[in-house]
């Protein structure tokens, strides 16, 4: 497709993620939607509005109300040559489906010598920051980033949400697809069609700069940009990388950012203990030691359960507290 | 049950009674079956195997579960059903390679149509469900038999399976061995149910349960079940009475939760002895046919020997190569520490 012929519309993050569905189901009649609600109603997040209509009960249906069935459902699907993309209706209610997660669909392929591939997507939206009640805001990513043989993905931005969930359909492994929820409303232009912008695995950065690197993604990548544009109006210039792809992890990417600054702070709303914040903070910090002027800080959820609504604002990774991870950066030395 | 312990025709139904030309198909099979639970016992005793889940006693379930189905139809078996697996048409070398630790899974899936061994209980079953649904989707004429323990049927995998299948009207079998046993838990632990066949009625799938050491019953009853299914009838399911003979594992000590006397009592259910008294006193079966059976049921077994004692020299790079269909760049990086110290390794 030439740059011209690119469609742009400008969407939201879940009108993408449906245009995105519905154009890997028009071009593919093996893919396939389900869970529960996303037919006729459309999903709660009505993020597969209008699919039934369009595609027919066949193509994009509830099943029972068992998250477990549709995982292992999906599995054989998937065997038998579909590309089921499986919704799991909140980060938490998708803890029933983990055993064939872990079990199945991350290692089939491993364990058939290639011979069994599963192309599942499990889409789930994900995190906080939108008032919801208990059970309804976790930031699972490290349950899934710790297993290998699942891709992971989180994007930021309406043409990410399109674009990757594009890569992650086609894509002959499984691949959770985390959809921050707190972004199903941000809208911005989106440029249809596969390949537009870079493939799973690929991390970007999102905005230039020079003292320090913020690492982020997800849903927390608005906050570092904003944090960003905090620091600039205080005479700080801070690097905003956009991980979209939490595995595979692009080391390239994040380790030249932050060699090209000596400076990184991690960003992510899950708790800190064990997560990939950590991870990327150890990697980092193996990896760019000698460029590093400062240990590489960590702006996390605390190790608590995920508050309720009118508390959530603590647990949050605000602005000011990524300011203040920036502010402990050793500015002294330089 | 169609024949008495000592193989006597029961009269229950006669004209439910396979023909003698189907029984005795079964009866190699159970000849097979039964010489290679033996000689995968004997491997794991000599060191060739890590460890063996037999169905020694079960064979008559393992040898129809495979009959009944046709070629486009799938299989989906435990841990405890290699037997079925080799029935199926399988190299038995290749499905003991998970057992002998060369790789988890060692035959290809797609070329019998059977599923690799699954060990997590009952989750097989949902894949099942999909592959059938699959199957119906794209308007082939393909039944899937799925395969679990009594001890899995108190597992949420079941449950939701056996629902899954009924609400989309898959085309699947659920069969279950009921081995009076899941490890060293009774049955009785596991459910308060009349029978575990019962457990469709909640699903509204018919259920049927049938002498599992008998088969001729479970023929009949599986023949008719994968017709159901096949006629667009919804999934079925099947419970089939039988014993696990022998410990859970060769790992597992039974007389710390059984008496001798029960399993005594099994013996004397022989799946073996029932049919071939049964096709002896038809005439079915004479001395010559059973030493013909005998030695193919040898042959097979000195294949597997033969197989299983060839030491295959693992490949490190099989570590990394199939996690995902590209090895991501962490994983290359990890290979080449492998590489690394195998290169100092011989340096040495
Ligand atoms: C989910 C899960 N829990 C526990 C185990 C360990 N385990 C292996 S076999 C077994 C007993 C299963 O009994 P049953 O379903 O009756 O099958 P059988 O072994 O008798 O053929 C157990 C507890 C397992 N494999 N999977
Ligand atoms: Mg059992």
């Amino acid at each position: 497709m030439t740059a011209s012929a690119v469609e742009h519309e400008k969407l939201s993050v879940a009108q993408a993620i449906n245009c995105a569905l519905r154009d890997a189901m028009s071009e593919d009649a093996s893919v396939l939607v389900l869970g529960e609600d996303v037919g006729p109603l459309g999903g709660v997040f009505r993020v597969t509005d209008g699919l039934t209509a369009e595609f027919g009960e066949d193509r994009c249906f509830d099943t029972p109300l068992a998250e477990s069935g549709i995982a292992g459902f999906a599995v054989g699907l998937a065997m038998n040559g579909m590309r089921p993309v499986i919704e799991m209706q909140f980060d938490a209610f998708a803890y029933p489906a983990f055993e064939q997660v872990v079990s199945h669909i991350a290692k089939m392929r491993n364990r058939t010598r290639g011979r069994v591939q599963l192309p599942i997507v499990i889409r789930i939206p994900y995190a906080g920051g939108i008032g919801g009640v208990e059970h309804h805001c976790d930031s699972s990513e490290s349950y899934y980033a710790h297993t290998p043989g699942l891709h992971v993905l989180a994007p930021s931005t309406p043409s990410d949400a399109y674009s990757l969930l594009r890569d992650a359909i086609a894509s002959p492994d499984p691949v959770v697809f985390l959809e921050p929820k707190k972004l199903y409303w941000a809208k911005d232009e989106v440029a249809l069609g596969r390949g537009q912008e870079p493939g799973i695995g690929t991390a970007v950065v999102r905005r230039q700069g020079t003292d320090a690197t913020l690492i982020a993604y997800g849903p927390s990548v608005p906050v570092a940009l904003e944090a960003a544009e905090a620091a600039a109006r205080d005479g700080r210039s801070l690097q905003v990388v956009d991980l979209r792809s939490i595995v595979p992890f692009d080391d390239a990417t994040v380790c030249a950012a932050v060699e090209s600054t000596g400076r990184a702070v991690v960003v992510a709303e899950a708790t800190g203990f064990a997560s990939v914040a950590a991870e990327i903070a150890a990697r980092v910090g193996e990896r760019c030691f000698h460029s590093l002027h400062a240990p590489v800080r960590r702006v996390t959820g605390f190790d608590i359960p995920f508050p309720p609504p009118k508390l959530e604002h603590f647990q949050l990774p605000s602005v000011d507290r990524i300011l203040d991870a920036v502010d402990d950066l050793q500015w002294e030395d330089a | 049950m169609l024949l008495d312990p000592d193989g006597r025709p029961t009269g229950a139904d006669p004209a439910a009674l396979p023909a003698a030309e189907e029984l005795l198909t079964g009866y190699a099979g159970l000849v097979t079956a039964r010489r290679l639970n033996e000689q995968a016992y004997a491997l794991v005793r000599q060191g060739r195997l890590a460890v063996y889940p037999s169905s020694h006693g079960q064979e008559a379930c393992q040898v129809a579960a495979a009959q009944v189905l046709a070629e486009q139809d799938w299989l989906f078996p435990t841990y405890r059903d290699t037997a079925a697996i080799v029935a199926r048409g399988v190299d038995p070398v290749d499905v003991l390679v998970l057992l002998k630790g060369d790789w988890h899974s060692g035959y290809d899936p797609y070329e019998h149509r059977v599923a690799p061994q699954a060990t997590p209980l009952a989750t097989q079953l949902l894949h099942a469900v999909g592959v059938a649904h699959a199957a119906r989707h794209r308007g082939e004429d393909t039944v899937v038999m799925a395969m679990c323990g009594d001890g899995a049927t108190s597992e949420g995998d079941f449950h939701e399976a056996l629902n899954f299948a009924a609400v989309f009207g898959a085309p699947v079998v659920f069969f279950v061995q009921n081995n009076e046993y899941a490890i060293s838990v009774p049955l009785a632990r596991q459910s308060v149910a009349p029978s575990l066949a019962h457990k469709g009625v909640g699903y509204g799938i018919p259920g049927e349960r049938v002498d599992g050491n008998d088969l001729a019953a479970l023929l009949r009853v599986l023949v008719d079940a994968v017709a159901r299914a096949r006629a667009g009838e919804g999934p079925q399911l099947v419970e089939a009475h039988t014993y696990r003979m022998q410990a859970h594992t060769n790992a597992d000590d039974a007389t710390r939760y059984r008496e001798d006397a029960e399993v005594a009592a099994w013996v004397a259910k022989d799946p073996l002895v029932r049919l071939e008294a049964y096709l002896r006193a038809q005439g079915a079966l004479d001395d010559a046919q059973v030493a013909a059976f005998a030695d193919a049921a040898e042959r097979l077994a000195e294949h597997t020997r033969d197989g299983l004692n060839r030491d295959v020299v693992p490949d490190p790079d099989d570590l990394f190569r199939h996690v995902y269909s590209r090895p991501t760049p962490q994983l290359a990086e990890q290979l080449a520490i492998v590489h690394d110290e195998l290169s100092r390794e011989e340096a040495q």
